[in-house]
């Protein structure tokens, strides 16, 4: 409350234009902070995620190694444009992995005919899905509520089924697609029979590593990370500016009541089908860099699980947050390849210095919630979350920040109020 | 000539004809009260003028022009508020927001894809939403959640967004449905001055006779989804068939 006061008044009685908006890149301090905080760890990321020694116990919780950095980063993307429609205007689109699967045939198709670039692919990548989500979005904003979401995921089927079958011809069906070495690609020279097609940003390779020893640790430092963390703090930002624009205003004013929208003359639908569109894009952009990362799409993408999935990453982070869908995408991905990577020896190992006997009895206990029942154990988080939590993570980052801060301020003095928050 | 005209409107629900033949003209600058029992088509009446209903026959004119086949959001644009009976605000938005909504309507238009720039540093549009809340003695309210205001504030709230717009009619739908005296009191104040202060031309439906004869110039008995009478307070007051429809009624209680 008093953040928000402090932040408005000195812009409003100085001569602050709109359209400047100040320093700190169109920012508040507070927003800025968080900005600074997200770079900050996508950045130091591969050191981070990387806390355990190679060849010790932990090292396989250790998630810093490009695969999945990358892919932290990328459905990062497509969890942060998915909250801007249905974080602001409550919409829930059950069908969003279509999009992104989209963006990914568009994404090898540019590099297939074009160039191996990754940059006009994911232009191709963004622009199609862009186009695509105006068609499903004018036509499934003709309804709201579940009417909406049965839409979306009707469309969203209906673009898996096409191209698994139909349209083989350019989605390659079953078998998905790759790059192969006689594609057209007009605007680079033709590769040797045999050579492999690598995506590169102007030479440099997406696969290009350098790993860094520190006695036992070891940090990889991955182009293609570097350059999806790049879009992802453009999209974040971008997101920010959203989340604070007079549009971003009249998103959440769609969610909280549409009726008093259209009595003070604003009509809803164009701004919903913008929302829409937007994180169309937003998916677009993650089908775009799933290509440039491993230059293969398959018509799984689109899956109504995938579609799925992204609306768990809102919601576990925290719908209508800045950053809790970066938090729930990084969480889920961390789970789907981690908790699921601990089998049975593994847990046998952990657990030897206990007696043989209790050892099994509890190996068997905790085993149906990590491997291949990681599922089982993300299902009980969400249902924690949604029901103690309907935040979301974010709201229990904040409930923890404010237990913390009272603590402090009773120690401090016992008469010193603590803000309301 | 009115501000508001309309001719001959019909509206039938099935077989429930819910309005017949209504003629009203509603006078620049005055308060124009429509009563009438229960399910004499006030509420009907009402939304036929905001473009949520479209009568079967006749039309409806706002200063000349014709609202009839245009949508809600283009017949508020036209200059038309509407407050509701039971007070639609933005819930989830703090109340300064909810001011700043119809600031930037009025400014921005139905749509407007200012996706860059900050909101809050919009000095033209906060400006105008602060002077507004201090209009309507809100200010200290600013940062509060809507939805966790009294069902006065609400009510204040909303009459607030709706001058914010400035708009040349106001429609107000039983304003003080459902209100404590005091907070019923309260309205009938703010409404007269309102009236006083600005240049407004208000319409409103009621049941509370007490909110009418304090502030309406004009009444118009509805009765049966067709106009009875028109007339000043003190003649509706005294009219035989008025009191028969309505007043008897009422008195009864």
């Amino acid at each position: 409350m008093t953040d928000q006061t402090t932040d408005t008044i000195p812009a409003a009685t100085t001569s602050a234009s709109p359209k400047a908006g100040g320093g700190l890149l169109g920012l508040t301090k507070k927003d800025f902070g968080l900005f600074l905080l997200v770079i900050a760890l996508t950045m130091l990321a591969p050191f981070l995620l990387n806390p355990f020694p190679e060849n010790s116990a932990m090292a396989q919780f250790n998630a810093g190694y490009p695969d999945l950095m990358q892919r932290f980063v990328i459905f990062g993307i497509f969890a942060i444009g998915f909250n801007i429609l249905f974080g602001l205007t409550g919409y829930l689109s059950f069908g969003h992995a279509a999009f992104l699967g989209v963006g990914s045939y568009a994404g090898i198709w540019a590099m297939k005919l074009l160039t191996l670039n990754v940059i006009p692919s994911i232009l191709a990548s963004m622009l199609v899905a862009g186009l695509f989500a105006t068609l499903v979005g004018f036509i499934s904003l003709r309804r709201s509520g579940i009417y909406f979401s049965i839409l979306t995921l009707a469309f969203a089927m209906m673009s898996f089924a096409l191209a698994y079958s139909v349209l083989t011809p350019i989605t390659g069906g079953e078998t998905g697609m790759q790059l192969q070495y006689f594609d057209p690609r007009i605007l680079d020279a033709a590769l040797e029979p045999g050579q492999t097609p690598r995506a590169n940003l102007f030479g440099l390779d997406m696969a290009t590593s350098t790993n860094l020893y520190f006695g036992n640790w070891v940090f990889t430092l991955n182009v293609g990370y570097y350059i999806a963390a790049f879009c992802m703090l453009i999209a974040f930002y971008l997101s920010i500016r959203i989340f604070r624009s007079p549009f971003g205003m009249m998103l959440r004013a769609v969610k909280s009541n549409q009726n008093r929208l259209n009595y003070t003359g604003i009509s809803p639908k164009p701004y919903t089908l913008a929302a829409f569109v937007i994180s169309g894009m937003y998916a677009g952009l993650a089908g775009g860099l799933l290509v440039a990362m491993d230059t293969q799409v398959g018509a799984e993408r689109m899956f109504w699980t995938a579609s799925g999935e992204v609306v768990l990453m809102t919601i576990l982070g925290g719908a209508g947050t800045l950053i809790g869908p970066v938090l729930g995408a990084g969480f889920i991905k961390y789970f789907e390849n981690i908790v699921s990577k601990i089998n049975e020896a593994t847990l046998h190992t952990w657990f030897a210095f206990l007696p043989d006997g209790l050892e099994d009895v509890v190996v068997a206990m905790i085993y149906p919630f990590v491997g291949k029942g990681w599922h089982l154990t993300l299902g009980l988080l969400f249902m924690a979350v949604v029901i103690f939590l309907p935040g979301g993570l974010v709201q229990g980052g904040q409930k923890l920040v404010g237990l913390f801060r009272r603590k402090k301020a009773d120690d401090k003095t016992a008469s010193s109020h603590t803000p309301a928050e | 000539m009115g501000i508001l005209e309309v001719k001959n409107v019909g509206k039938r629900f099935g077989g429930l004809q819910a309005l017949s033949d209504v003629n009203l003209s509603v006078a620049e600058g005055t308060v124009h009260a429509i009563i009438g029992p229960n399910g004499a088509g006030k509420s009907t009446l009402l939304n036929c003028l905001v473009g949520k209903l479209i009568p079967d026959t006749g039309s409806v004119s706002f200063e000349g022009q014709s609202v009839l086949g245009r949508k809600p959001h283009e017949i508020n644009q036209m200059g038309i508020s509407r407050v509701f009976q039971t007070p639609e605000i933005f819930g989830d938005l703090t109340v300064m927001e909810n001011m700043m909504i119809p600031c930037v309507a009025k400014r921005d238009g139905a749509f407007s894809l200012k996706a860059y720039g900050q909101m809050m540093r919009d000095t033209e549009i906060v400006e105008r939403a602060e002077h507004m809340l201090e209009d309507m003695n809100m200010a200290d309210k600013r940062e509060m959640h809507a939805a966790s205001m009294s069902r006065g504030d609400k009510r204040r709230l909303e009459i607030g967004m709706c001058l914010a717009q400035e708009p040349r009619l106001l429609l107000l739908d039983e304003p003080t449905a459902g209100m404590a005296r005091a907070d019923t009191n309260n309205t009938i104040d703010l409404l007269k001055q309102i009236k006083d202060t600005r240049p407004i031309t208000i319409a409103i439906i009621e049941h509370d006779m007490h909110v009418v004869f304090s502030l309406a110039e004009r009444i118009t008995v509805l009765a049966q989804g067709t106009p009875l009478v028109e007339d000043t307070p003190d003649n509706i007051k005294g009219h035989p068939k008025v009191r028969e429809a309505y007043l008897g009624e009422s008195s009864g209680h």
